[in-house]
């Protein structure tokens, strides 16, 4: 049964994922941010696909797998919204050509990597493998943007658009990366609020990213002095 | 073995990444000069603003009315002077430096909040002047 609470979040977040896509949309330099509109659209649609799933099968098996897999799905397509940073935090340097190959790489690693947990797993594809599927997805996620900010600090990049987003990103990957490894360590313990930290944290990433695109502008630079701090802290 | 590790890793990696968000909200308010105004309504003497004046610059931040565009940013700042000072009393004693550092990050804080407050007592104003536009 769908619960008010279920239909709210299904809803707002539905909501804030379309206003991201108005967002990236209204911006003068759209094609900048092409992958997150996109992203925040499919995104969108697999709110509601969600919820219609929800709807008609109520909290069973089929919703999981729709659940679980899709969000597995976006979380790659994600991949791509940072590669698409790494591209803008580079583009002074020249290396498309090694993100390219870079970004091959990497989605040919994790589909490889899933085929060959999926093929140990076959029998049970539910459950605890969807968990550690998709914590595994959200840890190389972690890693990317972690890597992401590095390579930000070493250049000394002064964007403040770009900075926030993928800060805002890689919270999003860490804290729903936590939930999912405490659900594998933790298997009867507070499941069902774990649960909710993904959820909860794709709406706080929606909001986030309005947030940035509504009051930080394009043209906004970090002082150099102020990020060789934040380097040194 | 491998949930525990990404349970820790991510957690290292979630709180730098907080702190350093926090920061990019805050380094967007240090360069600002704080009005006379604010220094005469929160009584400030000289240019320093202290850790200790955060919570008093807080409470009359929401005596003002609200922009509506900066909720989030206060609530943000609140939350990461709440993190440092749990940090300062638990490293005061044992690493000085962090304990020096976290002090250094609550005074941008409290930098912070006279800003906000600043913003918040010029709009209130802009609102008195435009009613009294209004009416004449």
């Amino acid at each position: 049964m769908i619960g008010p609470l279920d239909t709210l979040i299904c809803w707002l977040g539905f909501l804030l994922e379309v206003a991201v896509v108005v967002c990236v949309c209204m911006h003068r330099n759209y094609r900048s941010y092409l992958p997150v509109g996109i992203y925040m659209l499919c995104s969108a649609l697999e709110t509601l696909g969600s919820y219609a799933c929800l709807r008609a099968f109520g909290n069973s098996a089929v919703y999981h797998y729709f659940y679980y897999y899709s969000d597995a799905t976006m979380t790659v397509l994600l991949f791509w919204v940072i590669i698409h940073f790494y591209q803008q935090a580079l583009r002074e340097l020249q290396v498309n050509k090694y993100i390219r190959v870079g970004t091959a790489f990497l989605i040919t690693a994790t589909a490889l990597f899933s085929y060959a947990v999926i093929n140990k797993n076959r029998d049970h594809l539910t459950g605890r493998f969807v968990i550690e599927l998709s914590q595994n997805l959200y840890f190389e996620g972690v890693v990317l943007t972690y890597m992401l900010w590095c390579v930000i600090m070493k250049l000394k990049e002064t964007r403040v658009r770009l900075a926030q987003l993928v800060l805002t990103l890689g919270i999003y990957f860490s804290a729903t990366a936590i939930a999912y490894a405490m659900r594998n360590m933790f298997s009867g313990f507070g499941q069902e609020v774990l649960a909710w930290v993904p959820t909860i944290m794709s709406t706080w990433l929606a909001v986030a990213w309005i947030y940035t695109f509504v009051r930080v502008t394009e043209d906004r630079r970090i002082g150099t002095a102020q990020l060789e701090a934040k380097a040194a802290a | 073995m491998i949930p525990s590790i990404i349970c820790t890793v991510s957690v290292a990696t979630f709180m730098q990444l907080m702190a350093a968000y926090c920061r990019s909200i805050l380094a967007s308010c240090r360069r600002v000069e704080l009005s006379d105004r604010v220094r005469e309504v929160a009584g400030f003497r000289g240019d320093s603003i202290g850790v200790s004046d955060f919570g008093r610059l807080l409470q009359l931040v929401h005596l003002c009315p609200e922009r509506g565009d900066d909720h989030g940013d206060i609530r943000a700042v609140g939350a990461y002077f709440k993190v440092l000072r749990g940090l300062n009393r638990i490293t005061s004693s044992m690493v000085p430096q962090i304990a020096a550092w976290t002090n250094r990050e609550c005074e941008n804080c409290s930098y912070f909040a006279a800003v906000a407050l600043d913003r918040r007592i010029s709009y209130s104003r802009d609102l008195f002047t435009q009613q009294l536009g209004s009416r004449a």
